[in-house]
Order: structure tokens, then C-alpha cells, then sequence
């Protein structure tokens, strides 16, 4: 088995106008960048984006947002992004905001067959208008469905051929959840390692939901708020 | 004189317990951290995937793969832990995480909430927002008595779309400290300085004050 391609160009083939696409990432920590930068050169468009965040102006989905690339934006917090304002304000950009946990537990339910949960987020705001809630306990649930995508783009620390991932701090976050919930899932990496290398008490993301693979290159992994202190 | 943000800050970190799971929003509770009692011990949860987060980090330290929930560069701390977003929220959801802090842009006296859209001028979404107030036991809301117009925040029924529902157990604002209580904000304590008539004049929610209401050490 050997799901590595050539590079990103490579391992967004298929990708096609109008598909649904996941992207991994919270804010700028954690994003596919050399698939972000394929997509832009690719021309794709009228996609809809299942991502926590839209980046920012010059960066991440930005430059996709930037080439009006997006159709359809499944995000739960936008801010830091100019352009994504002025395209939903002005009814170019179709957004569908939802709360955090929802997103992250719908994409987990779409790639674990669970077609949809009850939580408690959003009751008795317009996040329910229009979802059956129940009560169970004495508390009130909403109804939330599965997110499933026709390619899932994901960003690793370290990976080998099987498509076994391991990622590195906070750039975890979606990117495991969105790995299961892809029919076809892209992977890049820093560093791509032969089977065997990676401990199998400590893999993330098991192989299995993983398609292509592939090394990715000159990672800017820009810090959207630099915060120090100083030394005593 | 009302209470500069750090004394908000302050005023916070005294409902801290030890043994505590605390999640801080971005702002005002993030300062929250830097005033965690002496003798007490607490866990901060950051909803991007973060048990036992620590401080920012040195000067030249700074790693674009170590961020909190407002995308600014932290530390961890010995024995912190690391994972992804659905079980952030399991933390949260099942109710394992005792005590959030959260700014807002409306509170109604019946613990309603409002901090994520401003319908047709400000839409940022939500982010971890509802399926905090929606789970947490317990939620204190940290922000300005009053909205840049001088308009007060704390409403008999908030006016923006609502992030949840009768769920806000506390605020603290730059003027008091108020429960919620089944007849309205309850003043707790003033501000040092701030008498009971400008905090009447700047409530527009149902407001309790029973006898001497005592002025706030910070």
C-alpha cells in the first residue's frame, strides 16, 4: 500500500467546480497551505468550504475568498477577514455560521456514520430556526446533522505512506475529525517518514481514513497574534 | 472610579477554586490568568484543543503551532495536554469544565446572552460560544457596564440575536458585580468610588439592591 503523490497539484486532482471541501485548521495554525496555494493555481471554483475559519485577507482561505473561488462558506467564527465581510454582507458569499463544537462533532459524526446527534448549543437561538429540538432530562436539545465532503484536506506534522498522522500541538484541532469525514482525504505533511517510524500508541489519525499523501514545502505558518512576555 | 480592565481581570479570578477546569474567552477574561490566587491551583481549558495552558511565551520562543482559541501564541504547562476540537467540546459539553468566563455585547436579566452578530454590521460568528453557555454550570460575563453610545448592556431582554438562553449565573462589569436572581441583577458589590444612583441610572434590566451594598477590594 502507498497512498503517497507527487505534491499538491498532484493530490488535488479531482477536485472539480461546485465540489464540498474540508479544510482543517483553526485560524492560521494547522492549514493545508501547499493544497490552498494548488486550488488558488488550479482556478476551482463555486466550492463550498467546511472550515472552523475563512483566514485572513492575504492568507489561508483568504486567497481563495480573494479569487471569489467560494461559493459557500460552513464556518463558526469569521472575524480578521475583510474581504469574507464584504462578500456576506453583500450576498456574493453564501455563510452558514455554526457553534464550534457543533462543526466539530458533525464532521466526527459524518466520518464515524452517524447521521445526526442532539446537543445543546444554539437552543433558543436562530441556530435552531428550523431544526427539530427534544427535550431529554429536563433540558432542551437541537438536532444537528453529519458533515460529510467529496475531498478532506488536511494538514500533519509527520506522516509515512500508510497515511498514519501525527500532528503537532494546537495544529490538531479540526483536522483529525475532517480527516475521517472526507470521501476522498488529502493529507499534507512537514515531514513524510516510512511505516514503522511513527509510534502506534501515538498516532492521531489512523491510516485508514487517509488517501493521498504527500511532503509538503516552504510552510510560511504565519502567527496571526504574536503574544510575548518579557523576560524578568 | 470604575474598575480598569486588570481590576475586572482581578475581580474575576476570586471566584477561582482550587482544583478548578476554566475556560477564558478572549479579552478582557483571557487577563483572568494573571490574577489566579496565591495557594490556588486551576486547569485552563483553551476550546482549539489545550488542557493546562500556560503563559505567553519569551520573546523568540513564540511557536505558529502553539495558539490559543484567539490565535494568540501560549505555553503549556507541565502535564498539559494536546487534542482535537470534538473532544475540546466533549470536555465542555459534558460539563467537566466548572467555570467560563466570557465577554458579551448584551446580558438580559434573565441571564440571556448576546456576543456574536450584529444583524446587517458585524457578523464574526459564534465560535465556541453556544456550546459553552449552553453546557457550563457556571458562566460569568466580564464587560463594560455600558456600549460606547452609553447605552447599558444589561437589558430586560437583549435586543441582538442571542448566543443562549437563561444561562449567564454572573456579571461583572467595570462598575459591579451582579447575579443573576429570579427578580433581576442583584448588586453584590460596587465598584470603589461608584454609587448605587449611577449604577440605577445605567441599568436598564430589573436591578435589586437590598441594604448597604459594600464597595469592592481591589
Amino acid at each position: 500500500m502507498n497512498k503517497v503523490v507527487g505534491g499538491a497539484d498532484e493530490a488535488i486532482q479531482g477536485i472539480q467546480d461546485g465540489m464540498t471541501l474540508m479544510l482543517g485548521g483553526f485560524g492560521l495554525c494547522g492549514i493545508p497551505e501547499n493544497c490552498i496555494a494548488a486550488l488558488v493555481k488550479a482556478g476551482i471554483k463555486d466550492l463550498t468550504c467546511i472550515s472552523n475559519n475563512a483566514g485572513v485577507d492575504d492568507f489561508g482561505l483568504g486567497l481563495l475568498l480573494q479569487r471569489k473561488q467560494i461559493r459557500k462558506m460552513i464556518s463558526s467564527y469569521v472575524g480578521e477577514n475583510d474581504e469574507f465581510e464584504r462578500q456576506m454582507l453583500s450576498g456574493e458569499l453564501e455563510v452558514d455560521l455554526i457553534p464550534q463544537g457543533s462543526l466539530a462533532e458533525r464532521c466526527r459524526a459524518g466520518g464515524a456514520g452517524i447521521p445526526a446527534f442532539f446537543t445543546p448549543a444554539g437552543y433558543g437561538t436562530e441556530v435552531a430556526e428550523g431544526k427539530e429540538t427534544r427535550e431529554y432530562d429536563g433540558k432542551m436539545y437541537v438536532l444537528e446533522r453529519w458533515l460529510r465532503s467529496d475531498f478532506s484536506i488536511v494538514k500533519a506534522w509527520k506522516g509515512d505512506r500508510l497515511g498514519n498522522l501525527v500532528y503537532k500541538h494546537t495544529a490538531r484541532n479540526f483536522n483529525p475529525l475532517m480527516a475521517m469525514a472526507g470521501k476522498v482525504t488529502i493529507a499534507e505533511v512537514e515531514e513524510l517518514v516510512e511505516p514503522g517510524e511513527l509510534d502506534p500508541n501515538a498516532i492521531h489519525t489512523p491510516g485508514i481514513f487517509v488517501h493521498r499523501i504527500f511532503q509538503g514545502e516552504r510552510y510560511e505558518k504565519r502567527i496571526e497574534q504574536r503574544t510575548v512576555r518579557q523576560k524578568a | 472610579m470604575a474598575l480598569t480592565k486588570q481590576q475586572m481581570a482581578q475581580r474575576i479570578a476570586r471566584e477561582l477554586k482550587d482544583g478548578y477546569y476554566v475556560n477564558l474567552g478572549i479579552g478582557i477574561p483571557t487577563l483572568v490568568a494573571n490574577y489566579i490566587p496565591e495557594g490556588i491551583s486551576v486547569e485552563l481549558q483553551s476550546e482549539n484543543g489545550i488542557l493546562g495552558m500556560g503563559p505567553f511565551p519569551y520573546e523568540g520562543e513564540e511557536d505558529a503551532d502553539l495558539i490559543n482559541a484567539g490565535k494568540q501564541t501560549v505555553t503549556l504547562k507541565p502535564g498539559a495536554v494536546i487534542f482535537d476540537s470534538a473532544t475540546s467540546f466533549a470536555m465542555i459539553r459534558g460539563q467537566k469544565v466548572q467555570l467560563t468566563v466570557l465577554g458579551a455585547m448584551e446580558v438580559a436579566d434573565n441571564g440571556d446572552i448576546a456576543n456574536w452578530k450584529i444583524p446587517g454590521k458585524m457578523v464574526k460568528g459564534m465560535g465556541g460560544a453556544m456550546d459553552l453557555v449552553a453546557s457550563a454550570e457556571n458562566i460569568i460575563v466580564c464587560m463594560m457596564h455600558t456600549n460606547k453610545a452609553g447605552e447599558s448592556k444589561l437589558l430586560k431582554r437583549c435586543t441582538l440575536p442571542l448566543t443562549g438562553v437563561a444561562c449567564v449565573k454572573k456579571v461583572v462589569t467595570d462598575l459591579g458585580v451582579f447575579d443573576i436572581t429570579p427578580e433581576g441583577f442583584k448588586l453584590l458589590e460596587r465598584a470603589p468610588g461608584v454609587e448605587v444612583e449611577e449604577i440605577k441610572q445605567k441599568t436598564e434590566g430589573r436591578l435589586v439592591v437590598e441594604g448597604d451594598v459594600p464597595e469592592m477590594g481591589v
